[in-house]
This record gives structure tokens, sequence and C-alpha cells, in this order.
């Protein structure tokens, strides 16, 4: 008799909504993480003494449904909001304030209403979508052929010329698309920035970053910036519902046997040597920490393993903590109680990715950075502040290596571009944590250290995440699933891998 | 006008030589070249029923340097190979051969071979196309191994037929006589290693002989002087062609279609629709292709390799298989055909649908005498053992001839 339903390996927010929707069904479900604590990459630690941050620290498009099936506001959960700006050295800002542009010319912001109404209308069409499995391409069942043809009849519903515009801008490059609608290079800056976040993407990147847009886009959804507070409550309505955790459990190997036919998950082995069983093994790690490290190639076909070995998961956000002595003061601005972007125009953004992309550090990194001690006041010390940046673009296979000298030499190109906006904030700085690509992947046992587990790319989403033959959380193993970013619709804090991969486990 | 053809280099399209090729050329009266794996290669050298009744009767040498030859050694190299084919390699004892295949993914053959086993962590794997593509892709996720191409700097002959073993014991070759089938043996040659294996494509006796590519010709030398006596002779592709069509085996080209280079879909084979469903073990550890093939021995092929023994006397080559003498609905095709002079029967290899196997089988055969075209329709039989399958072959030592 096995000792759990389900083992659900890693206790990132996706384990943790998986596993709950699991307990609430009845099953007997143990959540083992690898890691000193929930979360993953949104977990809550210190990184210097008296001040604590989460790699993760907003989460802007969190299903409403997740929270009210989980119960999260019992929980402590609670929602925010969350304005996008973008600041130009000299003071001057426009800034996305809950869905509206402010601080732009006439032109763009008449244009932007445009620009606004074609895409949420795109965002909507995709609505649904992400809260499903996507069939497989071929032999499918009638129910699944209804799922196709419902994107396709709500692409066509959109009326002709939408939709023909919706086919025109899909995989567009940002760059190009915004071109179109606005002029000034701040506000470009600034509509440009969620397409590219994460991915490995410049704006002049063909691609889909638009469809990155949209998925970021969702409607239904809630901003939390207490990330916190957003993971605490999942743990706890997790445990509430009968979910085991255990922390500092690292799995070292999925369990197979081939005793039937087919081969089927009977549970895990933890680096310990603890054996556990189970009916169902969940993993939220990522497909190539999963099925090459966790379960083998040996019990994999051939193709399926190169497939998985190729996905591009190479990450290229570099994360800098900084304990701040007091709050910063950035040129032309009251509190910097949002997302703000230090990123002038959009070439500067290309330039720092053309660096990356050919294994070299940025000459001009473009930073977003966020103050959590101001959502969250146990994360700093009183009177004091924490200060979270994400760092575009930094290549995990850094040509030189990231040696001590290069992390020192990025470290100071980011706190030099800081100052240009916040002159007096390296007087401030009473310590730092760099998380470069290598140390994510290493700290957080994420391959690659990437945002979403692997690209955000046309051949890597919706029926191709992570690959075929595991696109709708099975896998070629019987019992065996996935249920993180690695998986549709991809990463960020949205807690939907998990969502669909619980639905998946229980039929 | 002259064309000239500079901007891409024929030269380099010319067959490289064979490490046999002085002594090849001595013997090719015909010149019948044509080339395998980019090696010049002779579809005969005299003439094919010659050259095959050589073999039944004295016994031939066959050129296998073209052969891909990869040695696959380290700790990982089992679990690989394992992973790779469809039968059990973990039960291979040293200074074994196995007969073995590999499949896609989807279970269609991808090619048939031969694992060598050297010892514990050391392989060759022969086949008959370059598979370095298909091993790099085997060996994601089994760290510690090494393959070594040596299809260029090891040299391959295979000597065939009922003197072999007296030719091999007149070269030196002490204690040959006691090789079993499928077994690997190690010979000082003047002091190079030579490596002999009890292994062929004839279905008779016969071994394969194994060097380093320079000291090949030295070998030959030795090899033809020791088989003078014994009516040693050079054969060609298309005598092996005869010679394995009675064994029974299957070859590219004919019986199936490299899974990795067939376009349309389905048009290559499983390992149950060419009849080697005893060669897929389910027992062993997970394979590739195990999950397809599963499916497959339950659902049963869709075709089966057949043996065919039809009457009259015209090879039925490229014939149709027919449920009935009216010939209306086809059920199969025929792969390979032959007149058999050892077995004195009309023999073939035919895809048949499987669910029509137990019915009467019928080849609508097409011929042709001095120029007109005929056709005629023939009765088959199916015939379950191997239409030729010596005594000989087994034993061990082999009688003296
Ligand atoms: C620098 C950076 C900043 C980001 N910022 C944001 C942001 O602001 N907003 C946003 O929405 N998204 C952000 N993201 C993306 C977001 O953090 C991830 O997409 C999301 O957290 C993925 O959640 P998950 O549960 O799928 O995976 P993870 O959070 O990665 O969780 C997987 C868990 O599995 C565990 N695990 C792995 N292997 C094992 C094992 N063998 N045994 C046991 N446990 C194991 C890991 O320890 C980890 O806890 C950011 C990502 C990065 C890299």
């Amino acid at each position: 008799m096995n000792q759990y339903d389900s083992i659900v390996v890693g206790a990132g927010h996706n384990g943790l909504v998986c596993s709950n929707y699991l307990a609430k069904r009845g099953k007997r479900v143990l959540l083992l993480e690898a890691g000193e604590r929930c979360g993953g990459l949104a977990s809550t630690y210190e990184f210097h003494p008296g001040f604590k941050t989460s790699v993760a620290q907003y989460a802007t498009h969190l299903p409403k449904r997740i929270i009210n099936d989980l119960k999260l506001r019992d929980f402590g959960y609670a929602s925010h909001k969350l304005d996008l700006e973008a600041l130009s050295p000299e003071g001057d800002s426009v800034s996305l304030r809950s869905g509206s542009l402010f601080g732009a010319s006439a032109d763009d912001m008449a244009a932007y209403q445009d620009y606004d109404r074609l895409l949420d209308k795109f965002a909507q069409m995709f609505q649904p979508f992400w809260q499903k499995t996507v069939p497989p391409i071929g032999n499918n069942s009638l129910s699944e052929m209804l799922a196709f043809a419902e994107l396709g009849l709500k692409i066509r519903l959109m009326g002709r010329e939408d939709m023909q515009e919706f086919f025109r801008v899909i995989a567009l490059p940002m760059y190009d698309l915004l071109d179109e609608y606005v002029s000034s290079p701040l506000v470009k800056s600034l509509l440009s920035w969620d397409a590219l976040i994460g991915t490995k993407q410049a704006p002049r990147s063909p691609n889909n970053s638009v469809l990155h847009l949209l998925y970021r886009m969702q409607g239904d959804s809630e901003i939390c910036v207490n990330i916190q507070n957003l993971v605490e409550a999942l743990t706890q309505s997790a445990e509430a519902n009968g979910v085991e955790i255990r922390t500092a459990a690292p799995v070292e190997s999925i369990q197979i046997s081939q005793e039937s036919e087919a081969l089927a998950a009977t549970g895990v082995v933890l680096e310990s040597g603890e054996a556990i069983s189970a009916g169902q093994v969940i993993s939220s790690a990522d497909p190539k920490t999963t099925f090459l490290s966790l379960v083998g190639s040996e019990w994999l076909e051939i193709e399926f393993t190169n497939r998985i070995q190729r996905i591009r998961d190479r990450g290229m956000v570099s994360k800098l903590h900084l304990a701040l002595d007091g709050l910063p003061a950035f040129n032309g601005l009251d509190s910097p109680d949002r997302r703000l972007l230090l990123a002038p125009d959009v070439e500067t953004i290309e330039c720092a990715f053309d660096n990356a992309k050919y294994g070299e550090l940025p000459e001009q990194p473009v930073l977003e950075v966020t103050t959590p001690s101001l959502s969250s006041s146990d994360l700093a010390p009183e009177g004091k502040h924490v200060m979270s940046i994400n760092v575009m673009y930094t290549p995990y296979a850094l040509k030189e290596g990231w040696n001590v000298s290069a992390r020192e030499a990025l470290q100071e190109s980011v706190v030099k571009t800081l100052e240009t906006y916040a002159p007096a904030i390296r007087s401030q700085i009473l310590g730092s944590e760099l998380l470069t690509p290598a140390d994510l992947e290493s700290r957080f046992h994420v391959s690659g250290g990437h945002w979403h587990h692997g690209d955000f790319a046309l051949d890597q989403l919706i029926m191709m995440r992570p690959t075929h033959g595991a696109a709708q959380y099975k896998t070629p193993i019987d019992g065996l699933l996935l249920c993180g970013a690695g998986t549709h619709p991809g990463g960020d804090l949205t807690g939907l891998p998990g969502f669909n991969a619980a639905r998946e486990a229980l039929s | 006008m002259i064309v000239t053809m500079n901007s891409f280099d024929l030269a380099t399209e010319k067959p490289k030589p064979s490490h046999f090729q002085p002594r090849l050329d001595e013997l090719n009266i015909k010149e019948a070249w044509s080339a395998w794996n980019g090696y010049k290669f002779a579809e005969y050298y005299y003439e094919v029923e010659y050259e095959y009744f050589c073999v039944r009767n004295l016994c031939g040498t066959y050129d296998i340097c073209p052969m891909q030859k990869y040695f696959i050694s380290g700790a990982d190299a089992e679990r690989m190979l394992n992973r790779m084919v469809t039968r059990d390699v973990t039960k291979m004892k040293n200074g074994r051969v196995s007969y073995v295949l590999w499949c896609t993914d989807e279970g269609r053959l991808i090619d048939d071979g031969t694992i060598f086993r050297l010892g514990d962590e050391e392989f060759m794997l022969t086949c008959g196309s370059p598979s370095t593509a298909w091993l790099k892709k085997s060996c994601v996720g089994f760290d510690n191994l090494t393959i070594r191409d040596r299809s260029d700097d090891y040299a391959g002959l295979a000597l065939q037929g009922p003197t072999s073993c007296a030719v091999l014991k007149k070269m030196g070759l002490t204690g040959i006589e006691n090789a079993k089938p499928f077994t690997i043996h190690h010979f000082d040659f003047g002091g190079k290693p030579l490596m002999v294996s009890r292994t062929g494509f004839t279905g008779d006796l016969g071994y394969e002989l194994w060097i380093d590519a320079e000291h090949a010709v030295e070998m030959w030398d030795a090899l033809y002087a020791a088989g003078q006596d014994y009516g040693i002779h050079p054969f060609g592709e298309q005598a092996t062609n005869m010679l394995r069509l009675e064994a029974g085996f299957i070859m590219p080209g004919y019986e199936f279609n490299e899974a990795l280079k067939t376009v349309h879909f389905e048009f290559d084979q499983t390992p149950f629709e060419l009849n080697l469903g005893w060669m897929v073990d389910f027992k062993k550890p997970h394979f590739n292709g195990r999950s397809a093939l599963v499916e497959e021995a339950r659902r049963g092929p869709k075709y089966t390799l057949t043996k065919l023994d039809i009457e009259g006397n015209k090879p039925a080559d490229g014939s149709f298989i027919y449920n009935s003498k009216r010939c209306t609905t086809d059920i199969g095709y025929v792969t390979s055909a032959m007149w058999s002079p050892v077995v004195k029967s009309n023999i073939a290899l035919a895809m048949i649908e499987t669910p029509y196997l137990n019915g009467e089988l019928w080849a609508e055969i097409n011929y042709e005498k001095e120029l007109r075209q005929f056709h005629k329709v023939a009765r088959c039989k199916i015939q379950d053992a191997p239409f030729w399958s010596p005594e000989r072959a087994r034993l061990t030592p082999p009688s003296d001839f």
C-alpha cells in the first residue's frame, strides 16, 4: 500500500497550488521541498542580517479563481495595486497606472488608447486558454477538438479586421508594434518591458514577445506585491487542507517500475536515502531537472530525451538585492513605491541584449527596481529598506565565467546606473546579494536559473510546452506528471501550471 | 564548350579504396564496382552464381571494411546500449556477439547490427549505415562513455563457407575450431592483434576477421595463401544477397526501410512486422520504442514478413501477393525472391497483411523470356523454418572438409 496518493516535488508556488487542489479533493499528499522553506523562486529569506527578500517580487496576473478556491484571503492574502513607471535620469517619467498611460505627449496618450484596446481584446481572447490543458496535435478526442474549436471561434468572433490584425501582430517584435503607435523613447521602453522581462528576447527580436505580453495581461487576475504573504497564505491553506509539507527534503530520484507493461512512477528517494512510495509523483522542478536528473534518460525514449535536453532554459536575468540605510530618493519621484524602469529607450535595451547574446555583460544594464519593504514592513528594520533589482540582460553562460571580477563588474555597473537616477544610493548601501542566473540555478534548483523554467518562445509554448509527449502535464511515464513553470501556460506567479496539473492528476 | 566543375569538387565523390583494395583490384576481373558508405565495393568479381557456389561449397571472402564500426567504452556503455537496442545487453558475456535491432521512439526499425562485447565496459557495434547521429542522441544522459568511430581504420573481412574453419587453422589460428557461434577470439598475427568472430551473413559456417587497417593486406595474403587448396574466392554484394536470403536474413533496402530515412508515414517497419519479435525483450529494462512496441505486440503487427515457398521456378521479384488465385485483392508484396540452388526451391520473403496469413496466398509473377513479358499466378506456401540452415553452421568443432 502506498504511503501517499501523490507526492509533489518542489514547494514553489505551483507545487503549493497543485498539492492543495489534490488535498482538497481528499488525496493524501506529501509535498517535498529541497530548500529550507516553501516558495521556490518566490520564497522569502534573509539576505543580509535583518533584511529579507524574495527573488520574485510581485504577482501581476494571479487568477481570482485560485485565490477564491484556496480561500487565500482567509490566510492573510491581500491584493494591491502596482504601477510601472519609466524614469529618465533627469527626472522625467511616464507611467502605467491601472491600465492608463500618464506623463506622455498628447499624441502618445491618444495612440495608447487604440493600442490598449487592441491588446486588451487579444488578451481577453486568450483568457480561458490559460486555465485549460491544451490538447496534443493529432488523433484528438471530441472534447479536445472542441478546445481547439473554442479558441478558433474566439479568434473568428473578433471580427475580420481584428482577426487579421491579431495574426499580424502576434509574432511581431515589440519594437515594430510600438513604432506604429507611439513615439516617445521612454514610452516605448515602458510599454515594451512586460513583453521582455524574464525572456531571452529584446525589443527587436521576432517570435512572440507580444504573446508574452498578452499572457501577462490576463484578465480576471489580481496583483500582489507582498510575496511573503502570498506564499504564507498558500502554505497555510495547503496545510489546512491536509497537505503534509517537508522542507529540506531534496528528492534525489523518482522511482520508476516496469512491472506492468507500461512504466509507472512509484515514489521517490530522497537524498537522505529515504524511500517514499506514492501512486503518483507530480514534479514542479523544471522539465530538464525532472527528466534528466530525477528520472534519468534510461527510462525515457531517445528523441524525447533529446527534446528535453534541447529546451532553451538559460536565464537572462540577474537579481541584485540591496539592504539600504533609508528610503532611496530618485530624481523627480516622491516615493519609489512602484516598479521603476531604468531604461531610457528601447535601443539601450536592445544593446544590453546584444552584449548578453554574445556572452558578455551589458555595457549599460537595464534595470527594474522595486522597494518591497514599502509594502511589507517586516522585510527590513524600522526606517531601513530593501531594494530589489532585476538586471537585464545577463547571460547564464558568461564568456569569462561568473568569477569574482565579473560579479563585481556587474554589481558596480548596476550601482552606477542607479546613481544616475538616485544619486545618493551608494552611500545608503549596507549590504547586498547578487544572484546571477548561475546562482539562481544552484540556489533554487532551477535549470539555467530561468524565470520561466524554459524560454517563453513559440516552439516552447502551448501544446509544445515543455515538449510534445509531456505537454498535457502527463508524461510518457504513468503516474508521473509535471506541474511547474516549465508547463503550459508558463512561469510568473500565476499558479496556473499547478492548477491545470491538479485537474489532470485527478482525471 | 568545355564544362568546368570548379564550383563543386566531384573528385570528393570518388569512392575511397577499401583497405584490401590492392588485392580486390587484382581479383575484380569484371570491374563491377559500386560503393557502400563511400568505399569502393564489388557487386561481383567474376560471376554471381559462381561466387555463390564457391561460398556454399568451399569458402569465400567478403569485404566488410565499409561496415560502420563503433567502439563504445566506459562505465555507462552497457546501460547506454541496453537502452538503445531491443535485446538485453546485460545478459551478454564478454567475448560474445549479439545480433541487435534499434528503433525510434515510435518502435520503427532504424537499423540492425551486431554488438561485440569486448570487455565489461567495452563494446564494438557494427552496422550497415553511418549511425553517429543516432548514437550521439542515445548518449544524452550517459556521461561516462566514449565512442570511437573506427569505421575508417579498422578492417573487416568475412570468410564464409564449409572450408572456412580449415583455412583459418591452416593460417595458424590455433584452436579456432573450438570457437562457438557468436564468440570472439583474439590471435597474435605476427605481433599484431587479430580478432576473429564466428559470425556472418550467409547462414553457413563462417567467420569474420578484424584487424587494424594498416595490416589488412598482409592478413589477406596470409589468408589466401592458406586458402589456396580450399578454394578460397572473393564474393561480392550480389552473391551475398542470395546467400542471406537463403538464410532468411533481412536487408535494408529490401525488407526494411531505415526509419530515420523514411519519408512517408509508417513506410518503415517494426521488429514485429519483420517477424523479429523474438528479438524484442519486454522483460529487460526500458529500451527505446518499448511503449510503442508493447502496444504493437498487443494489437498485432499490420504486416508480417513471411518466408514463402512458391510453386514453379520463376523468381517472384516484386510480385504482389493475393488471397485468391483470381488476384482481386492484394494483401502483400514480395521483398526478395530467388530460385535457391541449395534448397532447390523457389523462395521469397514477403510482407503480408497479418490477418491474411492463415488463408490462401498467391503470387502474381511477372517474368521475361527473350524480351517477351509473361506472367503467371503461383501458389505460395508459408515456411516457418529457415530455408537453409546446415548442421555445420552450428557444429563446434566443425568437421574438417
Ligand atoms: C530573477 C527572477 C525574478 C523573478 N521575478 C518575478 C516577479 O517579480 N513576478 C513574477 O510573477 N515572476 C517572477 N519570476 C518568475 C517566477 O519566480 C517563476 O516563474 C515562478 O516562481 C515559478 O514557480 P514554480 O513553482 O513553477 O517553480 P519554482 O518557484 O522554481 O519552484 C520549484 C521548486 O522545486 C524545488 N525543487 C527542485 N528540484 C527539487 C528536488 N530535487 N527535490 C525537491 N525540491 C526540488 C525547488 O527548490 C523549488 O522550490 C522571477 C524569476 C526570476 C528568476
